[in-house]
């Protein structure tokens, strides 16, 4: 079982590789307009997309295998979860690539899986035993169901996305650039994350602090960043490193915060720094890369997405939810925090499809609301799993 | 003309039919907590109990007589402060009102050692696994339901009788009219 | 407000924007327009037509589907603000949520308790927000799903040519058809599953027609699933109920009026252990202590045939025999019980030693039932200990002398003992906890030693019955069946016509363009009809 385990990590290593390789063949492809009648892909787009089918390939391997090793469905803990998510997009994309043939799709498409798998490593990546609630069937069903449908939705952002960088005038800053702005810092600002997250578990950075948490007690929080604001009256107990500058009240988590607080230091610079060596705002530098596309195609690929995506998502995150959440819960609904950001999902996916349909709001306005929607998923998995505590949160 | 007034009809009938479902709903949602308990007014729900003595008591056999139902636990100190005033009245309003005496599930030791204690005379029940406790919707410790001589619930007292004329004012309440 | 008389002939409902029968465009604005907007197929909104009495403006204003967004928007702005602190059903039991929110979250948690935010999805105009829902949902279907029918039902083949020259996919081209080639393209089209009507030289080509009423199915399975919701309420559909059982007690279930009772004959709780489980867990398991693996409770239930009166001596036959786990609850009849949680090691029975002070000798022990004492033990020999009182919960003495108990729970079990021996034959007074002794009334020569303690473990099973769980699963099942309906088909239509020498070709569907631009196009291929292009295009 170990070794079934440890073959499991390397696939999905080599699927990491493989969608990074992926992305650079679909960077050849997109001198390639928008798929004309009778017209084939060319030889970077071929490549690109059989590289990640390779890769999604590799991916089901590392979530079988262990699956093997572990006896579940490897979807039990953020890590889990997080790349299974990410693994979901790729699907997604394959799948919505074979309907349109739209290589610009996949060099968007591709980085995103990459930088939402590469986070999912921050996390425990061991295999863990499954606790009492989760011991059933309907992890497996819910989960995955849930992800499959947040995957398409995914795929709706990253349309919406590539149409914005696309159509919104880069020639003057207005609020538009602005906000789009807002969105790549966002990206930057999970890279930095995972750069800093990497270098100090590589320097193996540890203080252990002792402090007085909110049932007042003593409790003991280990900080694997260096700690720039530290637990409410926390003392540190490891020797020879940095002191907090300022402390918190209880009932906020300091690590959690801290590691906020690095991240959006560490995008400030990268993102500084990138501004100085292109010169340009980083949706003005993409520009390019997407001009060759018709707007009117990414339009109908988000729209579609969403058609798609929003049947798999209520399945998943709702009506199985509910099903399961009677048998291990007593109830089918409790309004526990993921459970109604799960219904907010749901609703605003909702309002979008009414505001397309009877509204008339395509193109940008729709390209918006999709980016919007990918923010409330992408709040639900990682804010309400880590800053709001409700019985969602494992790992 | 005809077609327009049969719209309107139809669409008053479904408005009404929605309005009334969401009426009810809010209606439920406000009376929610304190829908199913027991009011003043309400018939007293029947129930046997057996006292350390092993006899039994059953309301039912006290009809005819009104009833001071009091539920109460050794370790409650408000209890302990009406039991002096409950014995004294048993005795004066013997054969018009009967006091009976709930304890909320303790051991025959804890409640015979409390009855020497304060030297009680009155039927004291044990409602061991609480069933009565919970017909009645008791909450907070003690509770006393003043019952008429025909089994309906004249008051509901939630907490302490501490003075002889609030008790005497209750027993006279559900005296017997004779 | 009458009918509208189209030039082809047919009287449309007021407010018709293009003709039923013939797609001729009524209004001024659908004249001018380049592009006809296809929504409802042009038909009369009902709620459009009249606005007279206030009853006309409340269904008005539920059919809007402005409206009906705005809710869904308040309803999700609302509902995320629930989520910023933990509601007060999260919250532990033994804190009031009155002081709880502004001692942990200090002014913000105060102030979130006053708005009312810490119950947020029961109050009274959240309940409101979701009925505006169910309304418009009503409102807004019935308005727009029958004009729609209506419609499609009564589409003609041979469409003005206006109409077709508004389409988003459209093309014309001077010539005539042959009959061959008409045959040829009907053909096609019926490989492809449409349906072909043909008439006076025009054609009409649909397909998928249903997928149009996916909306309104899945709207009435939200209805349904709303109605269940509601239907909760009605007394006897719904009971939740939580029974803290110790081990050994048999009780009775809470909720089912006396009928069942349930015995507790054993809680396990089980955690992973390195070498027993799988060997992948040990990393896990050696990073965060303790991982849970089972909780059970292992129940019989009995039915009670004497359950007519409260407090009556049940009389009880076995029915079934379960070990509850989570995940796993115990069903019977309309009910399931669930393990929800436990308590471990409650104090159930202390020993104590009949001990001289001075040599040690211990003269028998006694065993205390701390929910069933007696009032002497008798250990032979002439030593005895009386019971004088009993204090689950001692909490410290009055101001009399008098020791107190805060509570029926033998948290902190204290006793009054008097202890009778040859050598006292009056008795000496002892006052025993477990770490200490007292001598109220002056020094002993004996004490009660405490030897130790009997526990057990006290569960929690939650006893659920849920009728309306059967209406819930058909709403959501009719609410999957509309939204896939709607969502992975497309209504595509494609209208042929020859007229006056021309040859006019106009496509629709309702979503998804790119798909139906190719199938136009291998339809056609190959004849002289001409592709219709997309004029939305950029």
């Amino acid at each position: 079982m170990v070794h079934l385990a440890d073959a499991s990590s390397t696939l999905l290593e080599a699927a990491f590789f493989f969608y990074l390789a992926a992305t650079f063949l679909f960077g050849g492809a997109i001198r390639q307009k928008g798929l004309r009648e009778g017209e084939a892909l060319n030889r970077w787009g071929r490549l690109g997309i059989i590289v990640t089918i390779i890769g999604f390939a590799a991916q089901l391997g590392y979530f079988f295998t262990r699956w093997a090793a572990a006896g579940h469905a490897p979807v039990s803990n953020l890590f889990e979860f997080t790349t299974f998510f990410g693994m979901m997009i790729v699907g997604a994309f394959i799948l919505l690539f074979f309907i349109y043939k739209t290589t610009v799709l996949g060099l968007f498409a591709l980085p995103v899986a990459i930088i939402i798998i590469a986070y999912a490593s921050m996390f425990p990546r061991e295999i863990n035993p499954l606790i009492p609630a989760l011991q059933s069937h309907w992890l497996a069903i819910h989960v995955t169901t849930a992800a499959a449908g947040q995957g398409i939705l995914a795929i709706s952002f990253i349309a919406g996305m590539i149409f914005l960088v696309k159509n919104i005038d880069q020639a003057t800053s207005t609020k538009k650039t602005k906000w789009l702005e807002a969105v790549m810092f966002f990206i930057v600002s999970v890279i930095a994350f995972i750069l800093l997250t990497t270098g100090f578990a590589m320097a193996d950075y540890k203080a252990e602090f002792e402090y007085v948490n909110k049932e007042e007690q003593a409790a003991e929080q280990e900080f694997t960043l260096p700690a720039l604001v530290g637990p409410n009256e926390g003392t540190l107990l490891t020797k020879e490193k940095m002191e907090p500058l300022a402390h918190v009240p209880a009932f906020i988590n300091a690590k959690k915060l801290n590691t906020v607080i690095w991240s959006l230091a560490g995008g400030v610079v990268l993102y500084v720094l990138i501004r100085l060596i292109t010169r340009k705002r980083v949706a003005a530098s993409l520009q390019p890369l997407v001009r060759q596309v018709s707007s009117d195609l990414l339009d109908e690929i988000s729209y579609r997405s969403v058609l798609i995506g929003f049947p798999v998502f209520a399945l998943g995150a709702l009506i199985f939810a509910m099903i399961w959440a009677q048998i291990a819960w007593t109830r089918f609904w409790g309004w526990d925090p993921k459970e109604v950001w799960a219904l907010i999902t749901f609703l605003f996916y909702a309002a979008f499809l009414h505001l397309r349909l009877s509204k008339g709001w395509h193109g940008e306005k729709s390209a918006w609301l999709a980016v919007v929607g990918f923010g409330i998923i992408m709040f639900n998995l990682i804010a309400v799993n880590l800053v709001i505590a409700g019985l969602h949160s494992y790992a | 003309m005809e077609k327009k007034k049969k719209r309107l009809v139809i669409r008053t009938a479904i408005l009404a039919v929605l309005a009334g479902l969401v009426m009810y709903t809010l209606y439920t949602n406000l009376t929610k907590e304190s829908r199913g308990s027991l009011e003043e007014g309400d018939e007293a729900p029947d129930f046997v109990l057996r006292d350390v003595n092993g006899g039994t008591h059953q309301l039912s056999d006290y009809e005819g007589k009104g009833v001071f139902l009091n539920f109460w636990g050794t370790w409650c100190e408000p209890c302990k402060k009406e039991m002096p005033y409950m014995e004294k009245l048993a005795k004066e309003y013997e054969g018009q009102v009967e006091i009976l005496a709930v304890n909320v599930g303790e051991s025959d030791f804890q409640v015979e050692n409390f009855a020497k204690q304060y030297g009680l005379t009155f039927p004291i029940a044990i409602d061991e696994g609480k069933e009565v406790m919970d017909t009645y919707g008791v909450d907070p410790l003690p509770t006393t339901f003043m019952i008429k001589p025909d089994g309906t619930i004249d008051q509901i007292v939630i907490g302490g009788l501490v003075q002889e004329d609030q008790l005497r004012a209750l027993f006279e309440r559900v005296k017997p009219s004779s | 407000m009458g009918k509208v008389k189209c030039e082809c002939g047919r009287l449309n409902p007021a407010g018709t924007i293009l003709c039923e029968s013939c797609g001729r465009a009524l209004t001024e604005k659908a004249k001018q327009d380049k592009l006809v907007d296809m929504r409802y197929e042009g038909s009369a909104r009902r709620s459009q037509t009249y606005n007279k009495t206030l009853i006309d403006k409340v269904w008005n204003f539920f059919s809007s589907v402005k409206v009906g967004i705005w809710i869904i928007v308040l309803l999700l702005v609302a509902a995320s603000f629930g989520t910023i602190l933990p509601q007060e059903f999260y919250l532990p039991s033994n804190v009031s949520a009155e002081t709880y929110y502004e001692d942990v979250y200090g002014t913000f948690g105060k102030l979130y308790y006053m708005i009312g935010f810490h119950d947020l999805y029961n109050s009274v105009w959240f309940s409101a927000l979701v009925a505006a829902l169910g309304v418009s949902l009503v409102i807004a279907s019935l308005d727009r799903v029958v004009p729609l029918y209506r419609a499609l039902k009564n589409q003609r083949v041979d469409r003005h040519e206006t109409f077709m020259k508004k389409q988003r996919f459209f093309a014309e081209r001077e010539g005539k058809l042959e009959p061959a080639e008409w045959e040829k393209i009907k053909e096609a089209l019926i490989k492809k599953r449409y349906k072909v009507r043909t008439e006076n030289g025009a054609l009409l080509a649909e397909k998928n027609r249903f997928t149009r009423w996916g909306p309104y199915v899945n709207h009435v399975g939200l209805i349904i699933f709303l109605l269940g919701a509601l239907l909760r309420s009605v007394p006897g559909m719904y009971v939740d109920e939580l029974l803290w059982i110790r081990e050994g007690e048999t009780l009775q279930v809470p909720g089912t009026n006396g009928e069942y009772y349930v015995k507790n004959n054993g809680f396990t709780l089980q955690n992973y252990k390195a070498g027993e489980d799988p060997e992948v867990f040990n990393e896990a398991i050696d990073r965060v202590g303790t991982v849970a693996k089972n909780y059970q409770t292992d129940a019989v239930l009995y039915r009670n045939k004497n359950n007519e009166m409260p407090g009556a001596e049940p009389e009880l036959t076995r029915v079934q025999e379960d070990s509850i786990q989570v995940n796993q609850p115990m069903k019977f009849g309309q009910f399931a019980v669930y393990q929800t949680s436990f308590r471990q090691d409650e104090m159930k029975a202390m020993h104590f030693a009949l001990t001289n002070k001075e040599t040690g000798e211990e003269f028998g022990e006694v065993v205390i039932d701390l929910f069933d004492q007696q009032a002497a033990y008798d250990l032979g020999g002439g030593y005895k200990v009386e019971l004088l009182g009993y204090y689950p919960d001692f909490d410290g003495f009055t101001k009399e002398g008098e020791p107190t108990s805060k509570s029926p729970l033998p948290n902190n079990p204290a006793f009054l003992f008097n202890m009778i021996t040859p050598e006292t034959p009056d008795g000496e007074v002892s006052f025993a906890q477990i770490r200490n002794t007292m001598e109220p009334l002056g020094e002993t020569t004996f004490k009660m030693a405490f030897k130790s303690l009997d526990t057990r473990d006290v569960s929690a099973l939650t006893i659920r019955k849920d009728l309306t769980l059967p209406i819930l699963a058909a709403g959501g099942i009719i609410f999957m069946i509309g939204v896939i309906q709607g969502s992975y088909w497309n209504h595509r239509r494609l209208w042929i016509r020859e007229k006056n020498g021309q040859v006019y070709a106009a496509g629709h569907t309702n979503k998804n363009w790119h798909g139906l631009k190719r199938e136009i196009r291998s339809v056609l291929e190959g004849t002289s009809v001409p592709e219709p292009e997309d004029r939305q295009k950029e």
